[in-house]
């Protein structure tokens, strides 16, 4: 049962799992990206912890609900409404205590509302990459975290289409992509709590 | 961040977005000078936390100060500003979301180019065609 203590769990240990990696994820993004995006997912996330009372109070789809409007108005860059879409989109496709597939199903849902959020695809170096494995995985079996972890790593030989890094073409060819290792240290740290908590 | 006080007319309001609040700044004083005051004006700059970067909460005053019946032409410079103007679009009321655009156009050119449009009354789909046509196809 997804209690109180259990979602303040999840939230806590996915918002720290990125803040923790803000200088790693910055060194990221000034290889190929402006070099924000570290500072701008701490901001976000340091906002969603500082309502974390609140928001680990509520059912899960509204506390998904809110942290993706608090990614939207404080991350600031792509991310902030890249992310914020992908939680809003959760919180509206899940129950409130969520099967694995349930999971799997609804981050297909996420997937598609962020790749219309930035007119993306799979396969052009960002988050999508790790997010469409990690779908696939919940539904067919897999560890979503070895999964997420060998995708942000598979960002590197890929060419930028998107984004800043696009402006790189070819040179940003050797970097991972920093949203794509941002989900996957959120991917991990989720699955690594919800397996302890569920 | 201040816009000069809005006429309050008919024509259709810009919005400028910039990473930088010294080029958002600085492309509303160019609309100024060369259009005048006969187009509600509003810009906007810089990340939640004060750095180079754009920010929804920004992006929805600044088109509150700039709203017109006609609508609004957002420009904007680079992917997050875009992005972010998308998601502060989707956050208006549905009756403001048909009549609020981004353009797909260099912001400084565009500004002045779709405010000089918007100055002589031109719908929002003519101030936003007149902008685009700067842009390589």
């Amino acid at each position: 049962m997804l209690d109180e203590a259990r979602r303040r769990a999840l939230i806590e240990t996915a918002a720290r799992s990125v803040i923790d990696h803000a200088d790693e994820l910055t060194a990221l993004d000034q290889a190929i990206g402006d070099g924000d995006h570290g500072l701008n997912m701490k901001r976000g996330l340091e906002a969603v912890l500082a309502d974390l009372d609140s928001l680990a109070a509520k059912p899960l789809p509204d506390a998904l609900k809110a942290i993706g409007m608090t990614l939207v108005m404080k991350v600031g860059g792509a991310s902030g409404p890249l992310y914020g879409t992908l939680a809003m989109t959760l919180g509206k496709e899940l129950p409130a205590d969520p099967t694995r597939a349930d999971l799997g199903r609804a981050l297909g849902v996420a997937i598609e509302a962020v790749k219309a959020r930035g007119k993306s695809e799979i396969g052009q170096k960002t988050m999508l990459d790790v997010l469409a494995p990690v779908a696939d995985a919940l539904t067919h079996g897999g560890d979503p975290a070895a999964v997420a972890s060998a995708a942000a790593e598979a960002t590197i030989p890929m060419k930028a289409i998107r984004g800043r890094a696009s402006f790189l073409g070819d040179r940003s060819i050797g970097h991972m992509d920093p949203g794509a290792r941002s989900s996957a240290l959120l991917v991990a740290a989720i699955s690594q709590t919800a397996e302890k908590a569920l | 961040m201040n816009a000069p006080v809005n006429p309050a007319n008919g024509n259709v309001g810009i919005v400028i977005v910039s990473h930088s609040p010294d080029v958002a700044k600085g492309t509303a004083e160019m609309v100024r000078q060369m259009v005048g005051e006969e187009v509600p004006l509003a810009f906007c700059g810089g990340d939640p936390g004060g750095g180079l970067g754009t920010s929804v909460e920004a992006i929805l005053a600044a088109i509150d100060r700039a709203w017109s019946e006609a609508g609004v032409a957002i420009l904007v410079d680079l992917g997050g500003a875009e992005t972010n103007s998308e998601m502060a679009i989707e956050m208006q009321p549905a009756e403001r979301q048909g009549r609020i655009v981004v353009c797909n156009a260099p912001i400084v050119e565009g500004a002045v180019i779709a405010a000089t449009e918007a100055s002589g009354g031109a719908s929002l789909d003519a101030v936003r065609r007149m902008a685009e046509e700067l842009s390589p196809a």
